[in-house]
């Protein structure tokens, strides 16, 4: 009667569905204490496509409300919240892609399509450097040489990833300016209070962590468990790390005219390794812990975009490190090349796969924080 | 799989919160504990799945209780549900405990949520359940299983041996095959017999073919009608249950929470020939939605429709199923299948009826009618604001109070007036003992979780002295 399996759903099956299942939830409440999701769902009556992408992008997919819900399949009225945000969110992500037109590309952003634009990358750097100066390519450079940029001028290298790079953040942010309207807010409202909240339970992932308690969520099965929400700060703090390290290296370079590569104790290096370490571990375990899933949680046609992004992230940092250690040796072109081949990887598909769903998230919860100080029109006594 | 020849100190017969609270305490005091829950596991726990609070008596504030519900209070408030149809020492004695119990839950892993959304009139008396009763249902079985509690779902047993006042052993069917468990006491704590349709049949008539079963399809009263068959004495009868009004188009089992229709009190109701039949706005729907499924069973081919106007749309919570709408109340009349000139001769005299008033579905206001039969005493506005709107009612039976007598220990007792000597009861099974009538939100989980730690705790002394 209902659509509750894993199949690949129509556009309008999925928001048909998804409305059913929030009439079901907003008859009952019983989990409004896991995650903000609840109490906006709360807020409405009837739920518009509007506030599906919206009430999809809050959810966590931590499964709390699954394990509790007394309507989950085999039930007749099938209610798999987590599975079926995750398949709103992805529906999200394709509408609001920059330009449109590449929306298609979550279809297939999978690990194999990582892996394959990251070593395509890579295997072009590798040619370039290898036929056009063979020699150079692979001789051993001191640090005292300039390294790797005695392969790669700085400036070739900071024009072409930052040219990348700068494509991938206004893709994200046309994401930002056509979502937020979207769901009915004024732009200016973004940068309040609320923004600040959000950012609070984004960066705390307060939303893991199963209620008041702050146990943790019933990831990646039924036991309540706080192993997600350490493994996610691992990478995401980790990228924050990576990114601090290339931003103080960029200030070093340009405005203390003091370029890489730098020693070990230098800022961009500890950053850099910290960071480094944190993207190991934390894709490693997040990647882990998505073998482990639950089966009757895991949205099938999302997970491949998932992983592609922790296998992007934990790439990136293998082949960053073995570029660290490895510098001043014959084998350091060979590393650089499968290095910012993945960098570059990650940069041309972050606007088309997982790496969005910070982007989406983070509106939902400002989003929240915007609403809830709103009056809700009263109801009657329950 | 089960070892038939071993004798275990304790069965529990039942899989719900009662069952769990009964093993966990037993198995707490070193019982060796089997626990035979007749459902398949992902609907193990019977209605205790569908539930959400606990109604707890407290002297002071307690964490997320507000202010306080002394026993007096509460004492009161089941005096006026149950019309004195209640065993007042039993009863006591289980409001009392309720004040202490719930430290014990939280270390099974029950956790408690201040009531948010629509329940905040229920935050000074009750107990919210983070996540529901099947999150409660979740904690208690993972405490069980650590604790070594042999549990088996899909585990009906089907009779009891009992020899004077003694319980003997049991017999009980499993993946296709008939198996005997003896023990040294059992605890039967599975529930009422609601889901058994021949069973309400034979108490209702005819009428039951028209009730939907709103709590889990699995309590169907086998073990009941043994031990009443078998000498336990009687409590209730097969009428009494928690019969709420429910939407219509529900299913006929294991609806749950969502099948409410919360718009009665802001509109009028009326049977199948358009006519009201009872006073709408006696008081908050919270106090008054466990009467309105015997007063629909009581109309003819036991169905109402709630009919609104725009004016009240969004005052309550939102039913899952959408309504009837339509624009005037002949066409309404027409979509619910009514005859549209009663349903407008009965909405005119009721309109001609509404005094003057300032309308506030928050608290007991002064919108009352004058001059017709039934009255409305609250929240009476005229229906006259298109669109209109209409949702089909019919009883739904959460679970039935007939039961079998216990004391203070929670002991079965004999049709001689003397209880027996190892066979406990707790939960619904019992609760006609202190709820012989009418309902009160949150208490059936305080019957479940004090006589089941009773139950329980005196089983364990009987068999380990």
């Amino acid at each position: 009667m209902y659509a509750a399996d894993d199949k690949p759903m129509k556009l309008e099956e999925l928001i048909e569905d998804a409305q059913r299942v929030l009439r079901v939830c907003n008859a009952c409440r019983y989990c409004e204490g896991f995650c903000s999701m609840f109490p906006a769902m709360a807020r409405r009556l009837e739920f518009t496509e509007n506030d599906v992408h919206y009430l999809g992008n809050l959810c966590h997919n931590c499964g709390s409300c699954f394990y509790a819900c007394q309507f989950a399949p085999p039930h007749e009225f099938q209610v798999n919240v987590p599975r079926l945000m995750a398949k709103v969110r992805g529906e999200t992500y394709r509408q609001y892609a920059w330009p449109s037109a590449l929306g298609k590309l979550y279809n297939n952003n999978g690990v194999a399509v990582s892996l394959i634009s990251a070593f395509s990358i890579a295997l072009l750097f590798w040619v370039a450097g290898a036929l056009t100066n063979p020699e150079r390519f692979f001789a051993a450079h001191s640090v005292e040489q300039g390294s790797f940029y005695a392969l790669m001028p700085h400036n070739l290298m900071a024009g072409m990833f930052g040219a990348v790079f700068l494509f991938a953040m206004f893709a994200l942010f046309m994401g930002f300016i056509r979502f937020w309207p979207y769901m009915g807010e004024e732009l200016a409202d973004f940068f309040k209070k609320p923004l600040a909240e959000g950012l609070h339970d984004a960066f705390t992932l307060k939303n893991l962590g199963g209620g008041v308690e702050q146990e943790g969520c019933t990831y990646p099965n039924e036991q309540k468990s706080l192993v997600r929400r350490v493994f996610h700060h691992f990478t995401f703090y980790g990228f924050m790390l990576c990114l601090a390290s290339t931003s103080t290296a960029t200030v070093y370079h340009y405005l203390l005219d003091y370029p890489a590569p730098y020693p070990y104790l230098s800022l961009p290096k500890i950053f850099g390794t910290l960071g480094g370490i944190g993207l190991l571990i934390g894709p490693a375990g997040l990647l882990y812990l998505k073998t482990k899933r639950d089966p009757q949680l895991a949205a099938t046609d999302q997970t491949g975009m998932d992983a592609g992004l922790l296998v992007l992230l934990f790439m990136i940092s293998l082949t960053g490190l073995g570029l660290m250690i490895w510098r001043e040796t014959g084998a350091m072109g060979t590393w650089l090349a499968i290095h910012l081949g993945f960098v570059l990887a990650l940069f041309l598909t972050m606007p088309y796969g997982k790496f969005v769903h910070g982007i989406y998230r983070l509106m939902a919860l400002v989003r929240w924080h915007v609403e809830r100080r709103r009056p809700v029109p009263g109801v009657a006594p329950e | 799989m089960l070892d038939t020849n071993k004798t275990w100190d304790l069965l529990v017969i039942g899989g719900g919160n009662a069952a769990l609270c009964a093993a966990l305490m037993a198995r707490e005091a070193g019982c060796s504990m089997i626990l035979l829950e007749g459902a398949p596991k992902p609907y193990r726990g019977g209605n205790s799945r569908h539930t959400r609070n606990l109604r707890c008596m407290h002297e002071e504030p307690q964490d997320i209780l507000l202010e306080t519900y002394p026993e007096e209070e509460y004492w009161q408030d089941l005096l006026k549900v149950t019309g004195g149809l209640t065993n007042e020492k039993l009863a006591r004695m289980m409001l009392k405990h309720t004040s202490s119990c719930r430290p014990w839950m939280v270390k099974h892993g029950v956790r408690f949520q201040p009531p948010l959304g629509g329940t905040l009139h229920l935050s000074r008396t009750n107990a919210f359940f983070l996540g529901g009763g099947k999150a409660l249902v979740n904690a208690y079985y993972d405490s069980a299983e650590r604790l070594g509690v042999s549990i088996h779902y899909e585990a009906k047993v089907t009779d009891i041996e009992i020899d004077g006042d003694t319980f003997k052993s049991a017999t009980f069917t499993h993946g296709g095959a008939t198996h005997q468990v003896r023990a040294k006491a059992v605890v039967v704590a599975c529930g009422g017999f609601q889901a058994n349709l021949e069973w309400l049949e034979e108490a209702w008539g005819a009428a039951a073919k028209n009730f939907l079963v709103r709590g889990t399809p699995y309590n169907r009263g086998d073990i009941l009608k043994v031990l009443l068959a078998k000498g336990a004495k009687q409590i209730s009868d097969p009428l009494q249950g928690h019969c709420v009004a429910i939407d219509a188009r529900s299913p006929k089992y294991d609806g749950g929470i969502i099948t409410r229709v919360d718009a009665v009190s802001l509109g009028i109701v009326v049977n199948k020939n358009a006519q009201r039949f009872y006073d709408e706005g006696e008081d908050f729907w919270p106090k008054r939605y466990a009467i309105w499924g015997r007063l629909v069973a009581g109309q003819p081919d036991q169905i109402g429709y709630s009919i609104v106007d725009a004016k009240v749309m969004g005052k309550f919570m939102p039913p899952v199923y959408p309504p009837e709408r339509a624009s005037t109340l002949r066409e309404l009349a027409q979509k619910l299948g009514l005859d549209p000139d009663a349903l407008e001769k009965t909405v005119r005299e009721f309109n001609a009826a509404v005094r003057p008033g300032t309308f506030d579905h928050t608290i007991q206001d002064d919108c009352v009618t004058e001059g017709i039969t039934p009255a409305k005493t609250h929240w009476a506005q005229k229906i006259d604001t298109p669109p209109f709107f209409g949702y089909p009612l019919r009883p739904g039976i959460t679970f039935t109070y007939l039961g079998v007598v216990v004391d203070d220990k929670s002991r079965m007792i004999l049709q001689d007036d003397k209880p027996c000597k190892n066979i406990f009861a707790a939960g619904e099974i019992m609760a006609g003992n202190v709820l012989g009538k009418g309902y009160l939100a949150g208490i059936g989980m305080s019957i479940g979780t004090v006589f089941g730690r009773i139950a329980g705790e005196e089983a364990a002394k009987h068999v380990r002295g």
